[in-house]
């Protein structure tokens, strides 16, 4: 058995090592596909699916996530399809509705649509990088999801937390931030002492960085 | 007890125990099967058995006629149910005060007690079990047995031909040939997607690995089904006969019961068989002198619906979060702890000691080209007769719907069925004749799923349906995926907003995309079937959402903020029934004279309408417009999540 698959991305045909994830193979190729749960040094998660493509394996069709779909023979791969541009607009639709500050920049590529759904900016969009960050590259586990469904959030858990993140935002400030994509994570166990933290929590919810707060953050992130 | 706690060393071991436990029955004598499932024990069926075994003692007949504690016999609606075996006259709606007469007049004269049998709507009485046409036009192989066995009697299975395949398997075929055998057969699983059980043996089996895990899903998280329930806590040996059989032929030494803690008793039951087996040494090292290897542990689940799907029961196992894992490798190759993981649903498993019993040609002599066998639906809704149903693959929903379940509730019109649980699809009364089986569900854009069946009748709104069941999966999405998490969200807030009247232009092809989308984009099988539910009514009664959304009316009367309550005077006798019970006194007359209900204060509640004499029938539902027209306030409910 070889090491190496050939297949086609919009055409072109490919060589990638076996293992590698269509995502990869396309950006090898220069073809540019949008991530937002995708970080090179975290595992893949899936939550985002903004990475879809389509994918023709013998002229059976189907939507995948290209950071956690592996390259196969054969395979033939559309990165713009009318039905990836459609689902990925409707995806962007569904995300801006959390996140009002979105860039632009995607909004206006795929014209999402203004005005058609209802908005309540939670700003995290459960992306799990910071978590992924925090366990991953960290070996803390101070961030996890808690919570099922639209209730499903982002918390700091108190017993690592007050191990762990002074002196990780001392030394790097604050790594969680740096890869939030929305800019969100603020953890209130990172920026009180921990004689300020309320007796008894266990976890608290990441928040948003506002007025209160800034400067604070700031300070940890080294602005 | 009678439990038999010698070991069983060899087939001819075997087979000579349940000579021994056949040949100690008579098989003439008197069996008293009563039901002990969940329907009949909410109305104490265990003091049902109670009594009966007290008055048995008192007619001195204790020793001859033997009282069985079994699981679910099926129709459950008309629970507690008494079956007398082997006569078969089956007793309905029995209350632990009736068990003197039953004793008296049937097991010592002899006789029929009337007023607790079956009576169908037309008045006729019906004695015995299988004649009620409730269970007339079933086809119970999987199922029917539950009446002769109770679950804590290892007797009882082994006389019905109980680990009769598990030998024939382990010393008569190899494990490619039992595979080939389910193959053959064409035994696709009952969890939901219907894949070919055979082929997912072999997939498993074919992973180079040191170890495989054969796993049996009884998460059942689709609220209104329970037919593995039913089969687990009634004849939980046929479930691990068949994950033995399955253990076997994929090459794997250890098996998993996956079985949610809402169900404590099927987990006693199936806890007291695996000991059971472990004492006769049908479970640990060499079994039946095979060479064969293999044990179960049962896992008790947390029970949310997203734990049934395959990588996040898995992961539960494992001891992690029950959610499902983003990858593009299917479970039978790296499943559990990584290795190669066979998981099959409860009924599946039920189905497979059957196959290598009987032989594959006879099973797939049952059902259609593409489904064979038979499946259990749970029957429940606006029909007369609810419960637990089997039939054979192919048989029409207008067969399930009108010959088992007696037709509709209160001589109302059919209007559809939800099948396949909260993340199927409705089919409308114009596909009635639709044979049931995998293919047929799925090309009619519903899915055969758990096999939930809710009937519905012509007073149900189709877009209140939908919006019932995503708002149920808004709270069972495990919240991961944009598609999911955002998408059942969004589609709430649309569905609640139509059903509240505030439907805009442009909903329904907003609807449209978000569905389209996930179905496609989501990243397990409950966000990529979530909308089914939105679009299989938008496929079939598309008319009423447009008249929710442009014409402000609900066609079936149930959207409260589309709907006004208002007496006909033309109508009204003046009996004052309704000012009398309306909770908020909105409705005022004097008596003989028409009543007049205030449309301000009128919280819809529906009490008027339903004392209103049936031969008056003043009180009528009129639409906002007519509403309007007639002087009402407008009513905004709030719209939104
Ligand atoms: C959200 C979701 C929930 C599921 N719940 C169940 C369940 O409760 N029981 C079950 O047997 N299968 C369930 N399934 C299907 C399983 O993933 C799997 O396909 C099945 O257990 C395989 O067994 P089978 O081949 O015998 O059908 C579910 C799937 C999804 C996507
Ligand atoms: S589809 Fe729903 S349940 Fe499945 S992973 Fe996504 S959010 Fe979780
Ligand atoms: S980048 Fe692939 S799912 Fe988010
Ligand atoms: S529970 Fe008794 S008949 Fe179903």
């Amino acid at each position: 058995m070889s090491d190496t698959v050939t297949f086609t991305i919009d055409g072109k045909e490919v060589s990638a090592d076996k293992g590698t994830s269509l995502l990869m193979a396309a950006r090898s190729l220069g073809i540019d596909i949008p991530t937002l749960c995708h970080h090179d040094e975290l595992a893949d998660f899936g939550a985002c699916r903004l990475c879809i493509v389509e994918i023709d394996k013998g002229g059976w069709k189907k939507i995948v996530t290209s950071c956690l779909y592996p390259v196969e023979d054969g395979l033939s791969v559309e990165t713009e399809s009318e039905k990836v541009i459609r689902h990925r607009r409707t995806i962007l639709e569904l995300l801006r509705a959390r996140w009002s500050e979105m860039p632009r920049e995607l909004i206006e590529k795929y014209q999402v649509p203004e005005d058609r759904m209802e908005t309540e900016s939670t700003f995290c969009v459960m992306c799990g990088l910071c978590v992924r960050h925090c366990s991953e590259r960290k070996g803390a586990n101070v961030l996890g999801f808690v919570g099922r469904g639209t209730e499903r959030q982002v918390v700091a858990h108190e017993e690592p937390a007050l191990k762990y993140c002074r002196d990780c935002a001392a030394e790097n400030g604050m790594e969680c931030l740096a890869v939030c994509p929305t800019g969100v994570v603020v953890n209130d166990f990172a920026l009180s002492p921990p004689h300020m933290t309320p007796k008894g929590t266990k976890a608290r919810p990441v928040r948003a960085r506002d007025n209160e707060n800034q400067e604070e953050v700031n300070k940890l992130i080294g602005d | 007890m009678s439990e038999v706690a010698i070991r069983i060393n060899t087939p001819e071991e075997l087979e000579s125990l349940r000579d021994k436990v056949i040949s100690a029955r008579d098989p003439d004598a008197t069996v008293v099967s009563v039901c002990t499932g969940p329907g009949c024990l909410a109305y104490k069926s265990h003091l049902v058995a109670e009594n009966i075994e007290a008055e048995l003692e008192k007619h001195g007949l204790a020793d001859k006629v033997r009282v069985s504690r079994t699981g679910c016999h099926g129709f459950c609606e008309r629970g507690p149910s008494v079956v007398i075996l082997p006569r078969q006259t089956c007793y309905l709606r029995v209350k632990p005060e009736d068990a003197e007469e039953i004793v008296k007049t049937t097991l010592v004269e002899g006789g029929v007690v009337e007023r607790l049998l079956y009576e169908g709507s037309d008045g006729v009485k019906i004695e015995l079990e299988q004649e009620i046409p409730f269970y007339k036009h079933q086809d119970k192989v999987v199922f029917g047995v539950n009446k002769y066995i109770d679950p804590m009697q290892m007797d009882d299975y082994l006389a019905g031909g109980g680990y009769r395949a598990l030998a024939k398997a382990l010393t008569k075929m190899t494990p490619k040939e039992v595979t080939e055998e389910v193959t053959k057969s064409g035994l696709r699983g009952r969890g939901g997607a219907g894949f070919p059980t055979g082929r997912k043996w072999d997939a498993t089996s074919r992973v180079e690995a040191d170890q495989r895990y054969v796993i049996v899903n009884a998460d059942e998280g689709d609220p209104g089904a329970y037919m593995d329930r039913g089969i687990l806590e009634g004849n939980p040996h046929s479930v691990i006969e068949g994950l033995m059989i399955a253990g076997y032929a994929v090459g794997s030494t250890e098996g998993y019961i996956y079985v949610r803690q809402e169900y404590p008793l099927a987990i006693d039951h199936v806890l007291y068989a695996i000991d059971v087996l472990r004492g006769m040494g049908l479970l640990g090292e060499n079994i039946l002198g095979s060479g064969f290897d293999f044990d179960i542990k049962v896992h008790k689940g947390a029970g949310a619906f997203v734990s049934g799907e395959s990588s996040a029961l898995m992961s539960a196992i494992e001891g992690r979060v029950g959610e499902p894992r983003p990858k593009y490798i299917r479970t039978s190759v790296s499943g559990l702890r990584g290795k190669p993981s066979s998981l099959n649903n409860v009924e599946t498993m039920a189905n497979v000691p059957l196959i290598i019993d009987r032989g594959a040609d006879w099973y797939a002599a049952m059902g259609t080209e593409g489904s064979k066998g038979t499946k259990i639906f749970s029957l429940v809704g606006k029909v007369l007769n609810t419960g637990l149903v089997e039939v054979p693959m192919g048989t029409t929903l207008k067969q399930i719907v009108f010959d088992i379940g007696g037709g509709m509730r209160g001589g109302k019109k059919f209007k559809g069925v939800q099948t396949g649980g909260p993340s199927g699809g409705v089919i409308p009364e114009a596909q009635l004749d639709l044979p049931v089986d995998f293919d047929q569900l799925a090309s009619a854009g519903s899915m055969m799923g758990s096999g939930g069946m809710i009937i519905m009748d012509e007073d149900t709104c189709m877009v209140d349906v939908a919006r019932y069941f995503l708002d149920f999966l808004a709270d069972e999405s495990c919240g991961k995926c944009v598609p999911c998490r955002e998408g059942i969200r969004q589609l709430v807030v649309v569905l609640k907003r139509i059903t509240a009247g505030e439907g805009r232009e442009g909903d329904i092809a907003l609807v449209e995309d978000i569905a389209e989308m996930m179905k496609d984009s989501a990243l397990c099988g409950l966000g990529q079937s979530a909308p089914n539910p939105v679009l299989s009514t938008l496929k079939y009664f598309r008319d009423e959402y447009i008249a929710h959304i442009e014409e402000e009316r609900c066609p079936a009367g149930v959207c409260k903020p589309l709907i006004a309550y208002w007496i006909d005077p033309d109508k009204c006798i003046g009996c004052q029934k309704c000012a009398k019970e309306c909770p908020v006194d909105a409705i005022s007359g004097e008596k003989k004279e028409p009543h007049t209900i205030d449309m301000e204060k009128c919280t819809k509640c529906d009490t008027c309408f339903r004392v209103c004499p049936t031969k008056v029938q003043a009180v009528t539902k009129i639409t906002r417009a007519e509403a309007e027209k007639l002087g009402a306030p407008r009513q905004v409910e709030e719209a939104g999540a």
